[in-house]
């Protein structure tokens, strides 16, 4: 019992952590509460679907970066599109540099995208890496025998 | 509508699957009745066949048919369900064309408690004689 205790506490101080940092808002909880016995698996569907549209715009984007002449608007609908999955999730910090991005695109600025695209690589390892470890830990106590506490 | 055991029926247009999945579960919370679509070519489709909504939420951009083209068709063959389009696009420009292609209404994705609220709210205010 003790050791569910335990790991019920670590998961929902990572979880915490991870709203502190501005990883995550309001969105992602109010997803985790959609989750129930009829759906037990719907927060990790959904953000797999989002790794998975985020790898392939971020591939996307670096490959209309790479070409001349630069198409701006191409662009833009891939980071607007990006903007949106990260908003519906609610991987807060992705969508902040998608906004950025869209500015530097409107503007035609190359130094400004090529940045922001190097900062969405480093903001969608980071979500990543931390919502798998928040997974990792949701098994741990469910192969314990415990419940995933409502943050 | 106007039947109080009959549970509102809803059609989610949006080419994203994610989130597809993200607003019928919302909306089954609220213990609505969902359909979805791929895009507005599908919605039109849907309606042809004799499907009757009482709300359409229309996402804006779409392969194959877009938000306002789809919004525009429904009201020419007469669907009086309410329409509301759901974008992330910040021009007032854009969604101005979009509301002048039919919308009842134009809010800022992503669908949440809050939105889902007001929605079932204007459903009821659009209901009182």
């Amino acid at each position: 019992m003790d050791v569910i205790i335990q790991l019920q506490r670590q998961l929902s101080d990572y979880t915490n952590s991870l709203y502190r940092e501005g990883f995550l808002d309001d969105q992602f909880k109010q997803l985790q509460q959609l989750q129930d016995e009829s759906n037990p698996d719907f927060v990790v569907e959904v953000v797999y679907l989002f790794f998975e549209d985020s790898e392939r715009l971020i591939s996307e984007l670096a490959k209309t970066l790479s070409q001349q002449p630069m198409d701006f608007k191409k662009m833009d609908a891939h980071v607007h599109q990006l903007k949106g999955s990260s908003s519906s999730i609610g991987a807060q910090r992705v969508q902040k540099v998608c906004i950025a991005f869209r500015n530097y695109c409107e503007e035609q600025n190359i130094d400004g995208c090529l940045k922001c695209l190097q900062l969405l690589r480093n903001e969608y390892t980071l979500v990543k890496n931390r919502l798998e470890t928040m997974f990792k830990m949701e098994k741990q106590v469910l192969g314990a025998g415990g419940s995933i506490p409502l943050n | 509508m106007n039947n109080p055991s009959k549970k509102i029926s809803v059609l989610v247009v949006d080419d994203d699957p994610m989130v597809r999945r993200i607003n019928n579960a919302f909306l089954n919370k609220y213990k609505l009745e969902t359909q979805v679509a791929k895009n507005g070519k599908e919605a039109v489709e849907f309606c042809i066949s004799g499907n009757c909504f009482d709300l359409i939420l229309m996402d804006m951009e779409m392969p194959i048919m877009d938000g306002p083209q789809a919004t525009k068709e429904l009201r020419a063959m007469g669907v009086n369900s309410r329409i509301v389009g759901l974008t992330s696009r910040n021009l007032e420009s854009e969604k101005k064309a979009f509301i002048e292609a039919g919308l009842d209404d134009c809010l800022e994705k992503p669908l949440n408690n809050r939105i889902i609220e007001y929605l079932l709210q204007s459903l009821q205010m659009a209901e009182k004689p």
